[in-house]
């Protein structure tokens, strides 16, 4: 843990099972300190499974059936109720997709904002109602004193995802993890609420997993990408790296979907034909074998993650990386 | 805003535009009269509504026998029906007031227990609640009565113990909803404990939805208290109650007729505001039923 370097996150060979299938199929990746890494991927993937796996939130039908989850070297998925308990709200933070959803209509903001050190007893009312109002300054709430005391119904959408990502920051964790934040956002909001959450993390230093399905918001935010398809991960590397050289096909047909500048951002995903299948109809061997336009036969087995040419870091999972050019 | 969010400020600010809020004024008023003659039952009641007076009997409303007024007439034992029916408001709403206050609090917490427990405690109690709820109430007061015998605290116990289980069906059904809303399970993430999700996290949410109930049980309580009394089961004589009065005027109809009309016009007026004023509550509270 003394060494600056050891990632705050490390997730090996994690296998979440829903029923009989592997919604989570031997996921592997680390999150250094102070970096973002966003997992990306179509709806189905299984970004979301993972995320709760980590934080051991998982659906009463989940199960976190193998693999290791590291939190600054503690191992998460045996730990006890109790002290998984005193991790969150202490090392780790979440927000999720809906703020005003994720806000208790009848609490006072600066409560739920000091809630998480009120219930670990590490502040007195007084002191963390003052920290509460001090936090909703830092993530740009005009007048935070005032606000503190409104109730969420009389914030914005925009504003209730910045109380959130101040209830989350407050016990300034180690890790955030966020599924989905800008999504049920406008536009103008979404790139506010990323440009807070860059600064944020450059005031506090807390790595951030970034769950999202749009390519745009990756490219503002991540440093590192990790793009899952049928509860894999297919290919992983620096944001860089997979924007000049995305040599995944899946990650070829994401990166066609970015909006451009002046395009409708419905378009988003259309472009890929179909969706991810269900659970059950996963194929076998690569997964993404039945919508992949370079499919051969030997596809029917797992293809192994290979490193991409003379890029340290960068690793795919494809069986016929060398064929990436015929796709245009 | 959506409409959700304009829901949530109307019921914080208390503010709601269009009709409806004000036809409940007078009702209201209604309600709050009860409420200060049976506060104020011995500093405004006339007479000693248990005092008999043979030479007053079944004299008619306006009538005066020994420098008595009978304001609104007298019963069969020359009682002065105006005292007795404030005292009997007394009665009416007392025990209106203690078994809502008494069946609210055990099928509220009964209610969220069965939500937050779930496995066999969670079977358990809904299985009892399906089972009061299937037997009708009016007959299982009768019969609890019957065996416990009647009076004022058994009358309010027998009501408790029939009614607590709309209170834990209502508590169980929200507590399941909010338990599942995105801020509880964030406040389970953060480390707070049971008792902090519940008292702070879920209770606040359901208490509009239980209120509602609340109003409308406490009408439905004016009336098995009357029905109980009328029967002979309830608070007994010669306390007043208005459905012994009832009772009573029924021998006397065609010759006394006010002994049993007005007991039945103060029912009627007390049921009828706490009706309104709890639909009213509903609409306010509940955005489903909108
Ligand atoms: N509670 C559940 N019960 C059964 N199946 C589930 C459950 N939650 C998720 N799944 C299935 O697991 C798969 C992965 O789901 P997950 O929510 O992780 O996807 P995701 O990548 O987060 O998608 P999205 O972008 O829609 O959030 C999906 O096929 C989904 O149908
Ligand atoms: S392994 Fe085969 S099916 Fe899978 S992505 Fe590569 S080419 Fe396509
Ligand atoms: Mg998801």
């Amino acid at each position: 843990m003394s060494d600056p370097a050891a990632p705050v996150l490390s997730v090996r060979d994690l296998v979440t099972r829903i029923g009989g299938n592997a919604v989570v199929d031997g996921v592997s990746f680390d999150v250094a300190p102070g970096e973002v890494v966003a997992l990306v991927g179509e709806s189905g993937s299984g970004k979301s499974l993972t995320a709760l796996s980590v934080m051991g939130l998982l659906p009463a039908a989940a199960r976190a059936a193998a693999g290791s989850v590291r939190l600054e070297g503690e191992e998460l998925l045996s730990a006890p109720e109790r002290r998984l308990r005193r991790i969150r709200g202490q090392s780790l933070s979440m927000i999720f997709q809906e703020p005003v959803a994720s806000l208790n209509p009848l609490m006072r903001v600066g409560e739920q904002v000091a809630e998480s050190l009120v219930v670990h007893g590490r502040a007195g009312r007084a002191e963390a109602q003052a920290r509460a109002v001090e936090m909703l300054a830092r993530v740009g709430i005009p007048d935070p004193a005032a606000r503190a005391r409104q109730y969420p119904a009389e914030l914005s959408g925009g504003m209730c995802q910045r109380v959130m990502i101040a209830c989350a920051l407050i016990s300034e964790p180690r890790l955030l993890i966020a599924d989905e934040p800008t999504t049920a956002l406008d536009v103008t909001i979404q790139a506010q609420i990323l440009t807070l959450m860059k600064r944020l993390r450059a005031d506090f230093g807390t790595a951030i997993l970034i769950i999202t399905h749009d390519m745009g918001v990756v490219a503002d935010i991540a440093d590192r990408v990790c793009v899952m398809y049928g509860g894999r991960i297919v290919e992983t590397g620096t944001a860089e790296e997979i924007f000049a050289r995305p040599s995944h096909p899946y990650t070829r047909l994401l990166l066609s979907t970015i909006p451009r500048l002046s395009g409708a951002r419905k378009e988003l995903l259309r472009s890929i034909e179909g969706s991810v299948p269900d659970v059950s109809d996963w194929p076998e061997g690569c997964r993404f074998r039945s919508r992949c336009p370079l499919a051969q036969e030997d596809c029917a087995q797992v293809p192994p993650h290979v490193p991409v040419a003379g890029q340290p870091g960068h690793t795919a999972a494809c069986l016929h990386l060398e064929r990436i050019g015929e796709m245009t | 805003m959506s409409a959700a969010a304009q829901g949530l400020r109307e019921r914080l600010t208390g503010r709601r535009r269009g009709p409806g809020s004000r036809a409940v004024l007078p009702f209201l008023a209604i309600f709050a009269a009860f409420v200060l003659i049976a506060l104020l039952a011995p500093l405004i009641a006339p007479n000693d509504p248990n005092s008999q007076n043979l030479m007053g009997r079944l004299k008619a409303p306006g009538v005066t026998a020994r420098n008595i007024t009978y304001w609104l007439g007298s019963d069969e034992l020359g009682r002065d029906l105006v005292s007795r029916l404030i005292w009997g408001a007394r009665i009416s709403l007392s025990v209106a007031v203690l078994s809502v206050a008494l069946s609210g609090v055990v099928g509220t917490v009964l209610g969220m227990a069965a939500a937050t427990a779930r496995g066999w405690v969670e079977t358990v109690i809904m299985r009892l609640v399906d089972v009061f709820l299937s037997i009708p109430a009016v007959l299982l007061a009768i019969i609890t009565v019957a065996v416990l015998g009647p009076g004022f605290t058994n009358v309010v116990i027998v009501l408790a113990l029939t009614r607590w289980p709309r209170y834990a069906r209502v508590a169980y059904g929200q507590t399941l909803s909010v338990a599942n809303m995105p801020y509880v399970r964030l406040a389970r993430f953060m480390g707070a404990s049971m008792p902090r999700i519940l008292f702070i996290h879920i209770l606040p949410n359901i208490i509009g939805a239980i209120t509602v109930v609340a109003t409308l049980e406490f009408g439905l309580m004016v009336l098995f208290e009357a029905g109980l009394s009328f029967l002979g089961l309830g608070v007994q004589p010669p306390t007043a109650s208005w459905g012994a009065m009832l009772s009573v005027g029924r021998n006397y109809v065609g010759s006394a007729w006010w002994i049993s009309a007005f007991p039945g016009l103060c029912l009627f007026l007390l049921v009828l505001s706490v009706n309104l004023i709890g639909d009213h509550l509903r609409d306010r509270l509940d955005p489903k039923s909108r």
